[in-house]
């Protein structure tokens, strides 16, 4: 360390991240309280923090008004669905990108990203039309065939990334080594690339989890998945909150154990190529 | 193993062409050393041939076959890469092993080969390692192990010891020369060094902006180079060309002298001179000589000489060693 950092400073620089983090982390801890209260003091003024009367009645409800493991499951198959196969396309698109540009690599790279400032909304329509006549609409496959190709831009613009820190060398040693194309991405490439493969997988997974228009547009009970459970919760007989909360608290629970448990390669893929 | 035959070989890189109408013929057995100042295409030439780049135009013939058009890895070839590029996942023995697995031979053959090469190569103690683990010299090692163990038509060198310090390179050329000979193995070697040169090949294709300038022996390149390029590139130091008065009294717009091919003395016959510097290597001497007339005549005298800058001295070229250029350049025979 090049610059002496004095106590005192070190000390505010904790507090300071600290608030930061618990500022950022209330509305999930504050919808986590409240799943365990009662409908009444869930929206008690003043608010209740800790002091109320803990119940589990919440869930019980929940659990028996809707299947809340098909809807995970429906979310399971959708998020990891879309983003296998959107790496089944991506991984060979972003070899070659990265390994063999042309000069029209670039631009096609821009292009794909400028799809991800269109807002959705402005092609629902097309595509609901599109859904309905090919029997797509509520249909699980429906939606990972749509998320994928959302997803597909910022998987490949991300594998992109990771590759282009590999040295070409290696594979052309494998080609020299009499290995041919498909070989070289499965058994050279990939095994490399693993860290970042895998933050890729992680980071697209989260999103897809997360992803509630198309979901929620596209879908009504068959291939609902928990953002559809979530909602289900704040439109038919008012706002329930403690209900509401409990849902929202078992929909991401999942994939917030995932992201723990997954934290430290997350964080390094999100960061890979910023510092070397 | 092979031979290798390049037919009006092209190179060009949108409109910039790199390499220009090559013919060569690399016979069976024979250790060629590709050698140039560096961006003269000599590793493009190299990578032509294994492959990696596609030819803009011509033929690449190995055994009879115009492989021009094939892929690398259906070539049959194998190269040792200048930054090593080994695979950095796997162990010693996957790394050596691997084009061998992936071609679909027996575990126990694999086993078997992947153990002679390391024997030979002294890696065997290695084997369990991955690539970070090791030396350059290792690395290297490594590298090498993995082109021969395949038993491939041809090897091809690219640079292979200049991420090396200066005594594992001596050691490491000594190395591959006897590795070649005992294999036989058709080799095309790539180097910006004159000495690797010299030392390993069999014949050397000088290369210079993307064209051969002369295909030779290592001895026939310095004892009677083509062109002033060749003149002035082989040898160390440089060959001193001359050009001029003192030039035109032998007959050639251009004449060139080796720095050992000139006698140094403090009086007799010959072209008068001032020291400028002296670097006393112990065996050698290397003069700096200021020669009215010329840009400074560089001389190389045997043992430890009493001479110090500002030392008038006269210098006599060895008639029978001197070189004679016409206005292009090119060598006048004798």
């Amino acid at each position: 360390m090049a610059r002496r950092v004095s106590v005192a400073r070190t000390v505010a620089i904790t507090v300071v991240a600290w608030i930061a983090g618990f500022i950022i982390f209330f509305p999930i801890l504050w919808m986590v309280l409240t799943s365990f209260k009662t409908e009444l003091e869930a929206f008690s003024m003043p608010p209740k923090f800790l002091l109320f009367k803990w119940t589990l009645e919440n869930y019980a409800i929940v659990q028996e008004r809707s299947d809340y493991i098909a809807h995970v499951w429906n979310s399971v198959a959708i998020a990891f669905g879309s983003v296998l196969v959107s790496m089944l396309i991506a991984i060979p698109a972003a070899w070659a990108m990265a390994f063999a540009p042309t000069e029209r690599t670039r631009g096609t790279l821009l292009w794909m990203l400028s799809t991800k400032m269109m807002p959705s909304v402005g092609v629902l329509v097309p595509i609901y039309l599109i859904y309905r006549d090919f029997g797509l609409l509520d249909t699980r496959l429906g939606l990972i065939a749509l998320l994928c190709l959302a997803d597909l831009p910022i998987v490949i613009w991300m594998l992109y990334t990771y590759f282009k820190e590999i040295p070409i060398g290696i594979l052309e040693a494998s080609r020299m080594d009499g290995i041919g194309p498909l070989r070289e991405v499965i058994f050279v490439l990939a095994p490399i690339a693993l860290p970042g493969i895998a933050s890729t997988i992680l980071l697209n997974v989260i999103l897809a989890w997360n992803e509630a228009f198309w979901t929620l547009n596209l879908t009504t009970s068959k291939a609902a998945p928990l953002t559809a459970f979530i909602a289900s919760y704040s439109s038919p007989e008012g706002l329930f909150w403690a209900k509401l909360s409990a849902a929202s608290t078992l929909a991401i629970a999942p994939i917030l154990v995932l992201g723990w448990l997954s934290q430290r390669q997350l964080v390094r893929g999100l960061t890979f190529g910023a510092v070397k | 193993m092979s031979s290798i035959r390049l037919e009006g070989v092209r190179k060009a890189f949108g409109s910039t062409t790199v390499i220009h109408d090559v013919d060569l013929d690399i016979e069976d057995g024979t250790f060629v050393v590709f050698v140039g100042p560096s961006g003269c295409g000599k590793s493009t030439l190299l990578r032509l041939i294994a492959g990696l780049e596609d030819v803009s135009g011509g033929r690449i013939i190995i055994d009879g076959r115009d492989v021009a058009k094939l892929p690398a890895a259906k070539r049959g070839l194998s190269m040792v890469f200048q930054s090593y590029a080994l695979y950095p996942h796997m162990t010693v023995r996957s790394n050596i092993g691997f084009g061998l697995k992936m071609a679909g031979r027996p575990r126990d053959e694999v086993k078997r080969k992947v153990d002679a090469v390391s024997t030979v190569l002294n890696l065997a103690t290695y084997l369990d390692r991955k690539p970070g683990e090791l030396s350059g010299g290792q690395r290297q090692r490594v590298a090498i192990g993995r082109a021969i163990v395949r038993e491939p038509k041809a090897f091809l060198f690219d640079e292979p010891l200049s991420n090396l310090d200066a005594a594992l390179r001596v050691q490491m050329r000594l190395e591959i020369s006897r590795l070649q000979k005992s294999l036989d193995a058709t080799t095309v070697y790539v180097t910006h060094d004159q000495v690797e040169a010299m030392t390993l090949a069999d014949k050397i294709v000088v290369l210079n902006a993307g064209r051969v300038e002369q295909v030779g022996a290592p001895l026939e390149l310095y004892t009677s180079p083509a062109n002033l390029f060749v003149a002035g590139f082989i040898g160390s130091p440089r060959m001193n060309f001359v050009s001029g008065d003192l030039a035109a009294q032998l007959g050639a717009p251009t004449i060139g002298i080796r720095p050992e091919h000139i006698v140094v003395s403090r009086e007799g016959d010959g072209w008068h001179g001032t020291v400028a510097a002296a670097e006393h290597l112990g065996s050698d001497t290397f003069l700096y000589i200021d020669v009215p007339q010329t840009s400074g005549i560089t001389a190389r005298a045997v043992g430890e000489l009493g001479l110090k800058p500002g030392d008038h001295v006269r210098l006599a070229p060895d008639p029978g060693r001197t070189h004679r250029f016409d206005a292009q350049g090119r060598a006048l025979r004798r």
